[in-house]
């Protein structure tokens, strides 16, 4: 194994595409784990920690938040979305938030990354460079299944982009209990009053964060009626039959953290929730 | 490698897999920041790396040539405790004594940013640290203890 520390973009990307493939260390807390457990010894690690390029947080109407923006800076600054807030605060302690990254959860790709609902329901994009240029990639197909992503191995995540959405969203998650947790059903919901659009992610819920088609078409019939611009109150009719479904979109399964007749009920329950909060913010 | 720890320059041989803990402990005789469960849930191995509180078993050693830490050790000065340490001791915040280290540099964190945080602020800030003696009711009372000798309010 052989730690580089990387001085620039430019050094990444030329090491990354001169070996065939090389594992990138951002704020450590997925790889570490592995590589403490013995599980990974991976053989060339480049240490991006320090390319302040990649630390920009700029918002204009549209945010780019750079790779290397942490948890701990998505609470303390204004991340341009409330439920990228609501994500990275249910993310470990401090001390994980200080460390992990924005562009380190969508290098691990895992279904459980908490702030990749959010990217999901914002159709936030995944900025990517190599030497051969920069891409972007809409996060909903950036993901192709647990930990497995459209990034090829020359590709360093520099960014994600979204369009800010305003006041009414908002993430939710059940794990076991309230610090230090996993998540066993993530939710964002994204209700966009300006563009009359709505967006949903599911997370832990399937192979890949999964949008929830049936329930967005049935949240915006919903606002077409109540005015997109007005607080609104759904009715517990209207916000059952959301929740479920956003529940029926799941492709959940059994596992370590929890059965998937639960996780499908859990979703059904947040779903409804998330509906009501969000339908009074304005 | 070289790195500054608790203010001293220190060079250490590094195994290229090793984590900062691994560093601190057993190639700079630091053993202070404790190793428990390797994956950054219990807190113990807590310390300052170029001022942010972190868990040091998930930072690999090798990646920090020239960076800056700051250990539990660095807290107290001679003989003399720091307020948090000595808090600790007054208020019998130390059962076995295991995750204390972690504890003490967590509240430093805390109370470097926030001189008078409320108890839901002080159990926030310590969700990182486990205590599997369950002395919590102790350890948040130390805590309030030090803000006061501290910032004496």
């Amino acid at each position: 194994m052989s730690v580089q520390v990387a001085r620039s973009i430019d050094a990444v990307l030329d090491h990354l595409s001169s070996v065939s493939e090389a594992t990138l260390l951002a704020g450590g807390t997925d790889l570490m784990v592995e590589i403490n457990f013995g599980r990974a010894r991976p053989p060339d690690v480049v240490a991006i920690d320090r390319l302040d390029e990649l630390k920009s947080l700029q918002r204009n109407g549209r945010v780019r938040m750079g790779a290397l923006v942490t948890y701990t800076r998505m609470l303390d600054e204004d991340p341009g979305s409330l439920a990228l807030r609501e994500a990275a605060r249910t993310v470990g302690s401090p001390q994980i938030r200080n460390a992990g990254t924005i562009g380190g959860n969508l290098g691990t790709c895992s279904p459980a990354g908490d702030t990749l609902p959010v990217l999901a329901a914002l159709d936030a994009t995944v900025v990517l460079r190599s030497r051969a240029g920069e891409r972007r990639v809409r996060f909903i197909e950036f993901m192709t299944g647990p930990k497995r992503s459209v990034r090829r191995a020359d590709e360093l995540v520099t960014a994600a982009e979204w369009d800010e959405a305003g006041p009414a969203q908002t993430f939710m998650k059940v794990g076991t209990r309230n610090a230090m947790v996993i998540a066993v059903a993530g939710l964002a919901l994204v209700v966009d009053r300006v563009r009359h659009r709505v967006g949903i992610g599911i997370g832990s819920c399937g192979p890949t964060i999964l949008g929830a088609p049936d329930a967005e078409r049935f949240a915006t019939g919903m606002f077409d009626e109540a005015g997109w611009e007005r607080p609104s109150w759904p009715s517990e009719a209207a916000r059952t039959e959301f929740g479920r479904l956003v529940a029926s979109a799941a492709r959940p399964i059994d596992d370590v953290r929890g059965t998937a007749a639960y996780r499908r009920q859990v979703l059904s329950v947040m779903g409804a929730r998330a509906i009501a909060r969000v339908a009074e913010l304005t | 490698m070289k790195l500054t720890v608790n203010g001293e320059e220190r060079s250490a041989d590094v195994v290229d897999h090793e984590s900062l803990l691994t560093v601190l402990r057993e190639r700079l005789g630091l053993p202070g920041s404790k190793n428990a469960c390797e994956q950054g849930e219990c807190g113990s191995c807590s310390v300052f790396l170029d001022g942010e509180l972190v868990c040091a078993c998930l930072v690999l050693g090798a990646a920090t040539e020239g960076r800056t830490v700051e250990t539990v050790e660095g807290l107290s000065h001679d003989d003399e405790l720091s307020p948090v340490q000595r808090a600790f001791v007054e208020a019998g915040a130390v059962q076995c004594g295991f995750c204390t280290p972690g504890l003490i540099v967590a509240a430093h964190a805390l109370l470097r940013e926030n001189p008078e945080p409320s108890d839901y602020e002080v159990r926030e800030a310590l969700s990182g640290n486990i205590c599997r003696c369950t002395g919590y009711g102790k350890i948040l009372e130390a805590v309030q203890r030090s803000s006061a000798a501290m910032y004496r309010r």
